[in-house]
């Protein structure tokens, strides 16, 4: 690599490898060097050639530009002498800010809007599913056969319908309008479109996975018509009898003769009564999401009884694991005793299985039917299904995945104390506990102290812990939403992807908090403790 | 801790009689004995009831025992052929070691930065990282997922259902607390090594690369198998990119299998875990002599 640390000073015989200037680069000693520097940087172009040419194609100039600046990025950053601890930062931080930091600050901007299943898009957006979702068959209107195919991935591609008319001429039909079709296979028994170029067919299933979006999507044919899939394989030409006017900014259903008229602050179009369209649109509803978490009363009560029990879970577990790693730590903190090898790979047992695995099993163990608890002890005890005991499997399941990792870290702590110092206390008087209360677990702490705040903040954020035994519950019966495990993490889970409507806004406002909620927590503690100190150094 | 001698050891050999031998021995390392008796029954059980539910002939979670009443190997044979296994397990085992490798070079290269250079950003940049851990990455699940779905309309092969997709999701978090516990134990190799290096006309590729890497090799396998564990653990970010049956990791399909039979499905799951397992207890096992050292040594130096 470029050799910018030229602070050598010439050694007395070999002044050939000791010019100053970037001649070195060529020598043997970088030489291999060179070659793996100019190999990765030329890998690394391809990638970028290889990300740029769907985007060229697609006419994404903004994609293309970020590319090209990552780009321009790296070759400044690598071919330059001035910039060593770039080189060394630069791989991590490009994926860090791109798949961490890019999304986190996305979730922020989320956590003031209401995204969420009724307020997807823009305005426009919502007004084309409206009218669409409201077309209904027209007297005189065509028929066509359906095939339903998308551009690209099946999953995500946009929708697109390839349609043949009663003479089985071939139509592709999206958010655009009605083309003619060129490049199409048509089966001459259904009279249906089996194949085109540049659309992906769907199947049934896959049509079926996006059933939803299909009941909002019309192909737009002018003045309020538009067509709409009938089943699977028909479609039909009709009108929208909901239909937008921009003059009043509203919707007028032409059937009903109801006005709904476009509410800007809360995305939605209301009627007089207060009943909304459910299509709505995404708004910034500025701090509205973290108003409703701490002042609405039933969100407010569920918030923070979770959140109490989210704590007294981190600070249980993590003062829990510590006692008994540490116990065992002290029982084996001798020179003599027979089997502590066996001793020590028993105890870090659990450590070492894996704990996905591990909850599911515990999850079964306390099964009230077939549970292993309940065939011990002869008992018929629904675990999962009282607050209290579901609360003592989680916290049951978790020290014992979670003590071996303290009593390794306490062992090698409590030998990097030396004896000397217990032994002097003893000397002096001190009985047993007392030198251990007074000299060995104030040395300890120090060096136990980060690894305690980490503990306590992983298991604030314990999602698996939760999720995989109890998966929040139980839960009482007139709030399906917390249950009496559920951590904070579950519960946003919860909100954004398990509910009917997916509230990504509120979801993210709770993101945003326990980032705060922890963040505060560990920076107090933190300053307490010597972890922030060596930055320093 | 084997060259130290307890006080408690050495005032026994001096008061030994015949009559309190046993007392003794009680007082000093019977009580030990015992206390690891409860503590390995405890850490024990679990397993014990998994390796017996996986032998259990009848492969049910009713009648799966503590201690096991029959032994076959039914439940691995069901495992094999009723469930796309393999693919499974080679899809963890890829993403765990692929996760590992990359990030402890990535992270052993930013640590390194962090020890040896003095640069404007480096104070910001290492309270930074620290602040961003407190935000659970998969918070940040739904702008990951929109964002996946843009990529994966311009090139699939990144995109959902695939291994890379997933993986760039998992490297994005390769700077972290790993860094700082590599950073704190960069700190600890002294300084005039580099330097007299330096002087001989080394460049700091080849310092890096040649010196401190061969020095630091525990916490590389520390921060390695660390990784290499909560890769193998990941559930909720698999459980979004990966959907299709033969793109999912072992444990999203062990998952699968105890939720929709719970009872039927449980001998098989118990072989799955096991399996699941097994490269980590592997990896724990030729890492054994690290990992205290590598697990303290960012925090006892202090």
């Amino acid at each position: 690599m470029a050799s910018d640390s030229n602070a050598g000073a010439p050694g007395p015989g070999v002044p050939a490898r000791t010019s100053p200037s970037g001649g070195r680069s060529s020598g043997s000693g970088s030489l291999w060097g060179q070659l793996v520097k100019i190999s990765l940087l030329g890998l690394f172009t391809a990638l970028a050639v290889w990300a740029v040419l769907p985007l060229y194609v697609d006419g994404n100039w903004w994609g293309m530009a970020v590319v090209a600046a990552v780009l321009v990025l790296v070759y400044l950053v690598y071919l330059s002498k001035r910039t060593v601890p770039l080189k060394y930062l630069l791989p991590g931080v490009l994926l860090l800010v791109a798949f961490q930091i890019l999304p986190v600050l996305y979730t922020m901007s989320t956590s003031v809007t209401n995204f969420s299943d009724g307020h997807r898009g823009d305005k426009d957006q919502a007004i084309a599913a409206i009218e669409a979702y409201s077309v209904t068959r027209a007297e005189q209107g065509r028929e066509f056969g359906l095939t339903v195919a998308t551009v690209g991935d099946p999953d995500l591609g946009e929708l697109v319908f390839l349609l043949t008319d009663t003479e089985g001429t071939p139509y592709v039909g999206d958010i655009e309008g009605l083309r003619p079709l060129d490049d199409a296979t048509v089966d001459p028994g259904s009279g249906r479109v089996t194949e085109a170029f540049g659309y992906t067919v769907l199947t049934p299933a896959q049509v079926n996975a996006r059933s939803r979006e299909l009941e909002e999507f019309a192909v737009p044919v002018g003045d309020g018509s538009g067509i709409r899939a009938n089943s699977l394989s028909t479609a039909y030409e009709g009108r929208a009898t909901r239909v937008y006017d921009a003059d009043c900014d509203c919707v007028t259903d032409t059937e009903t003769g109801v006005v709904y008229t476009a509410d800007d602050e809360r995305g939605a179009f209301y009627d007089e009564d207060g009943q909304r369209l459910p299509q709505g649109w995404q708004v910034n509803v500025g701090f509205d999401n973290f108003a409703r978490f701490l002042f609405n009363p039933t969100f407010a009560s569920s918030f923070f009884s979770i959140l109490v029990w989210n704590i007294a879970f981190a600070v249980s577990i993590t003062f829990l694991v510590f006692v008994v790693g540490l116990a065992i730590a002290l029982t084996l903190h001798t020179p003599r005793l027979r089997g502590k090898v066996v001793y020590r790979v028993l105890v870090v047992l659990p450590y070492a299985m894996s704990s996905l695995a591990m909850y599911l099993l515990w999850r079964d163990m306390f099964n009230t039917d077939f549970g292993l608890f309940n065939q011990l002890l002869g008992t018929n005890v629904d675990w999962l299904g009282d607050a209290w005991t579901a609360r003592f499997a989680v916290i049951l399941a978790n020290v014992w995945l979670g003590y071996p990792y303290m009593f390794l870290v306490a062992t090698g702590a409590l030998q990097a104390i030396p004896r000397e110092l217990t032994q002097a206390a003893r000397i002096d008087g001190a009985g047993a506990w007392q030198a251990f209360r007074h000299v060995t677990l104030p040395m300890l702490m120090v060096a136990m102290t980060p690894i305690l705040i980490a503990t306590f903040a992983f298991n604030f954020n314990n999602f698996n812990a939760v999720w995989l035994i109890t998966k929040g519950g139980p839960f009482p019966s007139n709030d399906p939403s917390a249950g009496a495990t559920d951590l904070l993490i579950t519960y946003t889970y919860r909100m954004a992807f398990s509910q009917a409507t997916a509230e990504y806004g509120y979801a993210a406002a709770l993101s945003v908090m326990i980032f705060v909620i922890v963040s505060v927590m560990s920076v107090i503690s933190l300053s307490r403790s010597k972890a922030l100190q060596e930055v320093d150094r | 801790m084997t060259a130290q001698t307890s006080e408690r050891g050495t005032r026994a050999t001096y008061r030994r009689s015949p009559g309190s031998a046993f007392a003794l021995w009680a007082g000093r390392v019977g009580w030990r004995h015992l206390v690891m008796i409860v503590v390995a029954a405890f850490a024990l059980f679990p397993v014990l009831f998994v390796v017996s539910a996986a032998v259990n002939p009848v492969g049910t979670l009713s009648s799966a025992r503590l201690w096991p009443t029959g032994a076959g190997f039914d439940n691995a044979r069901d495992l094999f052929t009723n469930t796309p296994f393999t693919t499974w397990y080679a899809n963890s085992l890829f993403f765990a070691l692929t996760n590992a490798v990359v990030t402890v070079l990535l992270s052993a290269l930013a640590a390194y930065a962090f020890s040896r250079m003095r640069f404007r950003g480096r104070r910001v940049g290492m309270i930074g990282l620290l602040i961003i851990q407190m935000f659970p990455q998969f918070l940040a699940i739904v702008a990951i997922y929109l964002m996946f779905s843009t990529i994966g309309e311009y090139r699939p092969e990144i995109g959902f259902d695939t291994r890379w997709g997933l993986l760039l999701v998992y490297l994005g978090g390769a700077l972290s607390i790993n860094t700082w516990l590599m950073k704190g134990f960069f700190d600890t190799v002294p300084k005039e090594l580099d330097e007299s290096a330096q002087m001989d006309g080394a460049t700091h590729a080849q310092v890096f690369f040649r010196i401190m890497l061969p020095l630091v090799t525990p916490v590389l396998a520390i921060v390695g198998l660390l990784v290499f564990i909560s890769t193998i653990n990941e559930f909720l970010m698999a459980s979004v990119f990966l959907r299709d049956t033969g793109a999912k990791t072992l444990g999203l399909g062990l998952y699968q299998l105890v939720e929709s039979q719970r009872n039927a499905n449980f001998g098989m799951f118990a072989v799955g875990a096991i399996m699941l397992s097994l490269p980590t207890l592997i990896v724990f096992w030729f890492l054994q002599r690290y990992i205290t050292e590598g697990l303290t040594a960012g925090a006892v130096k202090g």
